[in-house]
């Protein structure tokens, strides 16, 4: 399972399992239930969007899907195989990728060290001493993951030294790096320009069919044009889940969301 | 922090050294022409081994945010090793092995000991590390100190001596110091390539932000104890060479004190960079040697050398958070700075 094979290898090893599938996924912080009973499948390839409020449990359920925090009860399943209590990095290693709402990047080095750790992170040789070569796979890799997000103008600068939106599109290229299998995307386009949130959703767009990903997105025009099903969390659980034109002509998530006081 | 770019792009990897480096590697090369024996032996061989061992603390501290008290622990480990598995005055113990299996079985137990150290240390951060692994060097210190059918108690070994492989006599001071410099050398170019190399990038990715790295697919706790193995090459032959230097190891080689000292070493010279290491050593073998003599002419107790010690290490830190390393890049940043620029500006 650790060798980085193409999508249809992995799909066929893993027969037709679900991509992703909870089970009662429950977490609480001391007394406060941040997430309760959520139960949630996604098939290999769905895009999935997320929506609610602050503090519905959006977050949470990703930290609880990577491996951040442990779940109080329930389960996940990944492509058919329990990873409820596995540790972070093997389930990155399994093809889970996510991003970060607030850009959690190595701000000292370049972007295209940053993508490169990226790679070496799912390869075995991870620990390898030994400096690349000029013409490693890696490498090639690496410059390919920079061009899928347009970084290449920049791909010799620090990262400390990149606008908000390019760090942005930064996270989503590291998010890429190896053979991913489903993305989770906590708000990538939070703090974007119209202009560059028309970007990311091209790039969103232009991504393999077979990949899938679960989107945070507060901006309802951008998660409704690359998501094809909808979840909508409140307090912690499950509200409505449905079709784009469904939840946008729901009463009762208009009441909630969409028709709030602030828009 | 280097770039992977940096060997990508490489032109001439030559062209790129500094002159300065060039010059300091010349002099080091054709010391033995101008130097005394006792500077040889005593002034730059001891300070090889000091910064070999205060380059694996570097490592740690530096590359991974780790700071570690057990590196002259596990350097003082590798010297019992040699001691009891070679040859030594304490022929009851010491096994007299020869050197070409005495000295991998040192280096591989001081990595088995680095590693059970590492794995005990990595799941604590900044001051409980430094506690756990101070608790791992006194625990060291005072077991050798009371055993003694293994590590001969207080008085621990002497006639260790280095063999006399080619015919060359490495307790010569000439001989001894093109020997430390070897390894001193060795050690500090692996460093500046592995800083570069995925285990170092990692490595540093690890310190600014673990949990990145494990959402990466880092398994970050399997790369901190990995890096405690490693540190413990550079550790492991100081402490076999500074068995060899003194003929001679004890509880005393690998106290606490000297566990300090080593920290001294490392943050006066700088952690950011392989040099700061051997930078520190210098100043603090300078110092140790010479305090005495200056302070008997300035009319207070000799033994007070460590007040100097204290006093340079306290100047140091004051004035620059990254050691002298910190001070000459800061002095060198200001020297070439346009000065009709807004002065409190620092350059990135």
């Amino acid at each position: 399972m650790r060798t980085p094979g193409s999508f249809s290898d992995r799909l066929t090893a893993t027969g037709t399992a679900n991509a992703l599938e909870l089970r009662g996924l429950s977490r609480s912080f001391g007394a406060l239930v941040a997430l309760e009973d959520v139960s949630l499948t996604l098939r290999p390839g769905e895009r999935r969007a997320v929506l609610g409020s602050n503090g519905a449990g959006k977050t949470t359920l990703f930290n609880c899907i990577t491996g951040d925090h442990a779940p109080s009860a329930g389960s996940i399943r990944f492509f058919g195989e329990d990873i409820t209590g596995f540790p972070t990095h093997e389930r990155i290693r399994r093809g889970l990728r996510r991003t970060y709402q607030i850009s959690l990047l190595f701000t000292d080095l370049s972007v295209r060290d940053n993508v490169y750790i990226a790679c070496r992170g799912v390869l075995r040789s991870r620990f390898s001493a030994l400096r690349p070569g000029r013409n490693e796979t890696v490498m090639a890799s690496t410059e390919a993951l920079v061009r899928l997000v347009h970084l290449e103008t920049v791909i010799d600068t620090r990262v400390s030294e990149l606008a908000y939106g390019e760090q942005r599109q930064l996270e989503l290229a590291m998010a890429l790096a190896g053979a991913p299998r489903l993305l989770l995307l906590d708000e990538p386009a939070a703090g974007l320009s119209p202009t560059e949130r028309g970007e990311l959703v091209e790039i969103l767009a232009a991504l393999p069919d077979h990949l899938g990903f679960v989107i945070i997105e507060h901006d309802m025009d951008v998660a409704l044009r690359v998501a094809g099903f909808v979840t909508m969390l409140h307090n912690g659980r499950i509200f409505r889940e449905g079709t784009p034109s469904e939840i946008e002509n729901d009463p009762d998530v208009q009441a909630l969301y969409l028709g709030g006081p602030d828009g | 922090m280097a770039s992977i770019a940096d060997t990508a792009a490489a032109p001439s990897w030559y062209a790129r050294i500094p002159l300065a480096w060039w010059i300091t590697g010349l002099v080091l090369l054709f010391m033995p022409a101008f130097a005394g024996e006792f500077v040889l032996y005593q002034i730059f061989g001891w300070t090889f081994i000091l910064g070999m061992i205060a380059l694996s603390l570097m490592f740690l501290a530096g590359y991974g945010g780790m700071v570690s008290l057990a590196q002259m622990s596990i350097a003082g480990f590798a010297g019992y090793m040699v001691a009891i598995f070679g040859d030594s005055a304490i022929t009851d113990i010491s096994q007299g092995w020869p050197w070409y299996v005495t000295i991998p079985l040192a280096l591989v137990l001081a990595v088995l000991f680095a590693t059970v150290t590492g794995w005990l240390a990595v799941r604590t951060e900044g001051i409980y590390t430094i506690m756990i692994t101070l608790a791992i060097a006194s625990a060291f210190f005072y077991f050798t100190r009371q055993n003694y059918t293994i590590f001969n108690g207080f008085s621990g070994f002497n006639g260790v001596l280095p063999p006399q492989l080619f015919g060359v006599d490495w307790r010569h001071p000439v001989a001894f110091y093109y020997l430390t410099l070897f390894w001193a050398a060795f050690w500090f170019l692996a460093t500046l390539y592995v800083s570069r190399a995925p285990m170092g990038l990692a490595l540093q990715g690890v310190r600014d932000n673990p949990r990145r790295m494990a959402a990466l697919g880092y398994n970050v706790t399997a790369h901190r104890v990995a890096a405690y193995a490693v540190a413990a090459l550079p550790a492991g032959i100081g402490g076999i060479l500074l068995t060899w230097q003194s003929a001679q190891i004890s509880p005393g080689t690998a106290g606490i004190g000297p566990a300090i000292d080593i920290l001294v070493i490392a943050v006066i010279g700088g952690l950011r960079h392989p040099a700061g290491a051997f930078i520190g050593a210098f100043v603090y073998v300078i110092l140790k040697t010479f305090a005495l003599d200056i302070l008997v002419v300035l009319g207070f107790d000799g033994e007070r050398f460590n007040l100097l010690v204290g006093l340079g290490f306290l100047a140091v830190v004051f004035w620059s958070s990254d050691g002298i390393l910190g001070l000459w890049s800061r002095w060198r940043t200001s020297w070439g700075r346009d000065r009709l620029r807004f002065p409190g500006r620092r350059t990135p």
